[in-house]
């Protein structure tokens, strides 16, 4: 037998993975300095001990020669996206900043921008922008998933994710939609193998079989933007066969409370509401009323032994014709029958009637009765947890399309009258969550609130709760850059990023003076109209200055947007820094208790590297704001560590970033003084904090007087009352209500009412994506949606040596079908186009795919020389972006107006909307994909290019 | 398998070295670094051994052998032969990495040997099958082959008495004054 390996000279830390946004627990292995191996942490409750193909190539990405080690300064007379920088000191780079920002806060706050990427750092940025005065400022939701954030939480008071998942412990039925990898990857592989090898049917519902799909027990292929059709048919089936939870809508939604009918009321369409004096500091007010089945009269709900009707049309005393929310819900699917939605999906109607009946059986047949004994929220005891085990997951295949906010209030209806909403096998919630619906954050409601000199009166991202709340001025016009919270994009919970190049360009609603990126590759994979972006980024007026004066942008790796900022400032990777997943952001949590984690650097930063948390921390300090520095104007923190430690949302309030450890001694957790040695004892804990509720509060916590005083005691919402259910939105009600001139608070302008008039719909409806009905399907008849693979993450890993060997090019995938018919074979060059532009590419023949859609691989297409590849590196001649075909803004309209290619809800990106047609590139035509860029050259600073041999051999890069 | 939409299925079939009983890759080395290992029946390459001739990747029916072109050297699949016996590592981490990272389980890792062993129960009950087994070469690596579950739902599942929406809707009920049966007979 072998003797034992030596391993006295590796040292092995614990710290969390960042190659997706997982966040899995790794140990790395560190030798003589170097990153020599990263495998998964068993001890981390997360991933157990397992790693992806992106976690264990961490060294690669640590060792990249993509990444920038010296903050850098465009060259004098260079234009923007000539990558011509040259190096400066971290001081002069300060300076600059210091100089530009403080004179933009003196005098007009909102002329600063600051948009980031997939950062899992925005409590802090958003922080900082808001102690600026700044209201521009949001991270990438916009573009990424904020109609599932948004759809869900104004629905169930929770979502996906970070929020909120399926219970596969317990599930016997999986559906998922729209999802392909990622979106808790790890964690949602260990759960679903576990699922399946305990017997659960798993169906997956995507134009495309891959990813998780492969492992289904069936799948459904459907047409790309019509999964609102598909799950109005499914409810609609569901109510007809009568396979709903009754007792669960009466008890836990608005489902039975009474809707006001009289159309010439000013509140119809809202819940009528008792004359019960309202309790002061609630947000959900309990006062509506219900139809008595047996004493048949209106009651305040919720009265002790009432069963009210769900169903049916009754007359108040008053003579106020009034329906159960749920009657109307049943009239409006009552037109969505399944063959109806087979037009429409592609699904055949017994397919989708068979679906229902699985759902709505296994929910009714299977239950599962837990011995936890809880008490509601209305004070009554219950001796067990009731659970219907029909699981869900969705994510961007259902969100990024401009119907996806009612597509997904649709999923979360479904979810609903299934009674699977935070029991046990259906979907649970994970901490802070749930929250009120809406969540309190609030944005200001005016441009009052920004005022020089000062923070902004309120949060620049929040949850409007009516019309009242959106953020706009006396003339209607958005205070903000990106238009968020506008009559445009009401609910634009996340902000618009996709947008801010644009408008800041055209100077609509008004021109910025500094743009702050960081981490987003807004010249390449994440803007839309990428080509048309560029040149906006390097415009001039007439006076011959840039339209955009002023871009900084930070990130790790020397990106396609790098090459267009006038100064860059180089971040470190997550290996070499200090990190928190907060529960003020996006926290780990799981089901059964709030977790958060940190990150702590097991390797020094490389270069001249600084943690971006470090430079705002610095710039916060330098401008003084209230946040960062003490009255006298020294500053309050020593560093970002520091910061951690000491700040609190409130002086005092005992809330900071991390919920763990908190207490003089550590002996709190949620609330408590800070801790000097907190960062320590994450240290000694796997860098995770994780508190287990008592089972009685891991349940219908919606509901559990339990639950929410707990939450409330700690901190994690400000009201203990109940969060029922908004089968019937009289939020979006009221929105519909102004557009009609019927209040006395906002209105829309007159060019928006009809708009907000019909989308603002208090029940889902379903309704073609806004790109398509304006797009020639005779044209363009083909769809065209992106997927990420399970080795990369985005275009983070196109520059790492390892996965690189996965994917170096993509093609374009298209049923044999559908290629033959256009004379392409498998292989062969091909042109794909929109009506925005076009893209040469490679065919490949996929049997996995809709006929009706074509789709690649997300984001390894690059420009040359970007990540600092070879020139000729596959990425750049045969990878292509598909982000060429796809617009940011829709066609302007008849009076000249660009409206976002996006949702007219929440203003989610329309990625997945674009239509295509497909051609065989010509004989003679070069093989390489198109379009081509500039050769990007390397920076001063930047590693040396790779290699033509690289190996990794026991802890040491070595090669010829 | 060839199929076709909408019956499309996806499969991931990870291939590395199987480990045969009788690995054809051994007898063709001419310089003796390609051995299995009686012990524990590991197939290794004796790096200080190994010419680069490569006759061993070519008797290979399973492509699992490649060339390393900088060291010249045949590399393969080791079973991390070097983590299993690792005395410092906890006895639950002594397994080939593979094993241990992957999120679903989908790799088990025992002695084939040992009818009792975790991966001889599982070849043995859920249908566990060798690759090429016309080759002889008896891999000793099994592949489980997929699982499919379905639902069968009888449209009298769909029929219950306490179907909610009886609660909503009396049932239906003739108007009193309508022509009955009983008003026109008379015996």
């Amino acid at each position: 037998m072998n003797a034992p390996v030596t391993s006295a000279r590796t040292e092995i830390k614990q710290t969390t993975c960042y190659m997706c946004a997982c966040r899995c627990g790794i140990n790395v292995h560190v030798r003589e300095g170097k990153v020599a191996y990263i495998e998964g942490n068993p001890d981390h409750p997360l991933n157990k001990g397992v790693i992806c193909a992106k976690g264990a190539s961490g060294i690669m990405k640590q060792y990249s020669p993509a990444r920038l080690t010296r903050p850098l300064r465009r060259k004098q007379g260079a234009e923007r996206g000539a990558n011509e920088f040259e190096a400066i000191s971290w001081e002069e780079a300060f300076a600059i900043l210091e100089e530009r920002l403080k004179k933009i806060r003196a005098t007009d706050p909102k002329r600063f921008a600051l948009f980031t990427g997939r950062d899992q750092m925005q409590a802090l940025t958003g922080l900082f922008a808001k102690q600026f005065g700044t209201p521009n400022y949001a991270a990438h939701g916009g573009f990424c998933s904020v109609n599932m954030a948004a759809g869900l939480i104004y629905t169930i008071g929770g979502s996906f994710w970070e929020f909120g998942g399926p219970d596969l412990e317990r599930a016997k039925l999986f559906v998922m939609i729209g999802t392909a990898e990622d979106h808790h990857s790890n964690p949602l592989k260990i759960a679903i193998s576990r699922f399946k090898r305990q017997g659960g049917k798993f169906i997956s519902i995507n134009p495309v079989r891959t990813g998780y799909s492969a492992i289904a027990d069936e799948w459904v292929p459907i047409k790309p933007g019509t999964d609102g059709a598909l799950l109005l048919a499914l409810i609609h089936e569901l109510v007809k066969q009568g396979l709903y939870d009754r007792d669960f809508l009466v008890k836990y939604s608005n489902a039975a409370q009474l809707v006001n009918m009289d159309m010439n009321s000013t509140e119809y369409g809202m819940f009528v509401r008792a004359e019960v004096p309202v309790e002061e500091g609630c947000f959900d007010p309990q006062n509506k009323l219900w139809w008595d089945r047996h004493v048949d009269k209106a009651v305040v709900t919720h009265s002790d032994g009432v069963d009210p009707r769900l169903m049916g049309e009754f007359k108040l005393p008053d003579g106020t014709p009034v329906k159960p929310a749920f009657q109307l819900l049943t009239e409006r699917v009552k037109n969505y029958t399944p063959e109806w939605a087979e037009d429409i999906t592609g699904i055949p109607a017994d397919t989708i009637r068979r679906l229902a009946h699985e759902m709505g059986v296994t929910a009714r047949d299977q239950k599962i009765e837990l011995p936890v004994a809880w008490t509601d929220i209305w004070g009554k005891d219950h001796e067990t947890v009731t659970g219907n085990p029909v699981a869900f997951h969705a994510m961007r295949g259902l969100a990024a399309h401009s119907n996806g906010f009612h597509s997904i209030r649709a999923l979360g209806i479904l979810m609903s009258i299934l009674g699977t909403i935070d029991r046990p096998g259906g979907f649970r919630h994970k901490a802070p969550f749930p929250r009120p619906i809406p969540p309190c954050a609030k944005t200001p409601r005016g441009p009052e609130a920004v005022q020089p000199g000062k923070p902004l009166d309120g949060m620049a991202l929040g949850w409007p709760a009516d019309p009242d709340d959106l953020f706009v001025d006396k003339e209607n016009n958005p205070v903000r850059i990106d238009k968020g919270f506008s009559w445009e994009y009401p609910l634009s919970v996340h902000g618009l990023m996709h947008n801010v190049i644009t408008n800041a360009w055209r100077g609509d609603p008004y021109k910025l003076d500094t743009l702050l990126i960081f981490m987003a590759n807004m010249a390449w994979n994440s803007t839309m109209n990428t080509v048309e972006v560029r040149k906006m980024l390097n415009d001039k007026d007439d006076n011959g200055e840039f339209r955009i004066p002023f871009i900084a942008v930070c990130d790790a790796f020397q990106s396609e947007m790098v090459s267009y900022a006038d100064l860059v400032l180089p971040d470190t990777t997550y290996l070499e820094r200090y990190d928190v997943m907060s529960m003020l952001d996006r926290p780990i949590s799981e089901y059964d208790g709030p977790v958060d984690s940190v990150r702590i650097p097991v390797v020094p930063p490389t270069g001249e590297c600084k943690p971006f948390q470090e430079v705002l921390i610095e710039l916060g300090s330098r401008l003084k704001l209230p946040a960062f520095a003490k009255p006298d104007g020294t500053r309050k923190f020593k560093d970002y560590p520091d910061f951690i430690i000491n700040y609190e949302i409130e002086p005092g309030s005992g809330i900071g970033f991390l919920a763990g450890w908190r207490g003089k001694g550590g002996e709190k957790f949620m609330k408590g003084e800070p801790n000097p040695n907190q960062w320590e004892m994450y240290a000694k804990n796997n860098c995770v904090f994780h508190y287990e509720l008592p089972k009685s509060f891991q349940y219908m916590r919606n509901w559990n007087k339990g639950y929410l005083e707990w939450a409330q005691r700690h901190r994690l919402t400000r009201y203990a009352e109940p969060i029922l259910i908004h089968i019937y939105s009289d939020i979006l009600q009221q929105f519909r209500l102004a557009a009609q001139g019927k209040t006395q608070g906002k209105q829309p302008p007159k060019h928006l009412r009809h708009r907000i008039e019909t989308y603002f719909d208090p029940l889902p409806f379903y309704y073609e994506p806004l790109e398509s009905q304006l797009t020639d399907k005779q044209k363009y008849p083909l769809n065209a949606v992106t997927q990420r693979p399970m080795a990369m993450y985005h275009s983070w890993d196109s520059q790492n040596a390892w996965l690189r060997q996965i994917h170096s090019h993509n093609f374009l995938y298209v049923n044999p079908l559908t290629a033959r018919a256009q004379g392409i074979e498998d292989g062969d060059w091909m042109w794909v186009e929109s009506m925005w532009g076009k893209v040469r590419c490679m065919c490949r023949y996929s049997e996995a795919t809709e006929p009706g859609t074509v789709w690649t691989w997300n984001a390894i297409g690059k420009q040359s020389g970007a990540w600092n590849l070879e020139p000729g590196a596959n990425e750049s001649h045969k990878g292509f972006l598909l982000n060429h075909v796809i617009s940011e803004e829709l066609p302007p309209t008849a009076d000249g107006e660009y409206l976002s290619n996006s949702d007219p809800v929440t203003g989610q990106a329309g990625w997945y909307d674009v239509r295509v047609r497909i051609y065989r590139a010509a004989e003679g035509e070069p093989q390489e994909s198109y379009p081509q860029f500039n050769e990007l050259k390397p920076v001063p600073g930047q590693l040396p290019r790779k290699r033509s041999w690289l190996a990794y051999v026991g802890g040491k890069i070595v090669g010829n | 398998m060839k199929t076709e939409f909408p019956n499309t299925e996806t499969l991931h079939f990870p291939k590395s070295c199987l480990h045969c009983e009788d690995p054809p890759c051994v007898p063709v080395c001419p310089t003796g670094a390609s051995y299995k290992r009686p012990e524990d029946g590991i197939v290794l390459v004796d790096y200080d051994k190994c010419i680069g001739c490569k006759y061993c990747s070519w008797a290979c029916p399973y492509g699992v052998r490649e060339i390393d072109e900088h060291q010249k050297v045949m590399k393969k699949c080791t079973l991390c032969v070097d983590r299993i016996y690792d005395a410092t590592l906890p006895e639950e981490r002594r397994k080939p990495a593979c094993v241990l990272a992957c999120p679903t389980n989908a790799r088990l890792f025992g002695d084939v040997h040992d009818p009792d062993s975790e991966v001889s129960v599982a070849i043995r009950e859920n249908g566990g099958y060798a690759l090429m087994p016309e080759w002889g070469t008896k891999p000793a690596n099994h592949y489980l082959p997929r699982r499919k579950q379905r639902i069968k739902i009888h449209t009298d599942e769909l029929v219950r008495a306490d179907n909610p929406l009886k609660k909503e809707r009396a049932q239906p009920k003739p108007d009193i004054k309508e022509p009955s049966l009983d008003d026109v007979t008379s015996w």
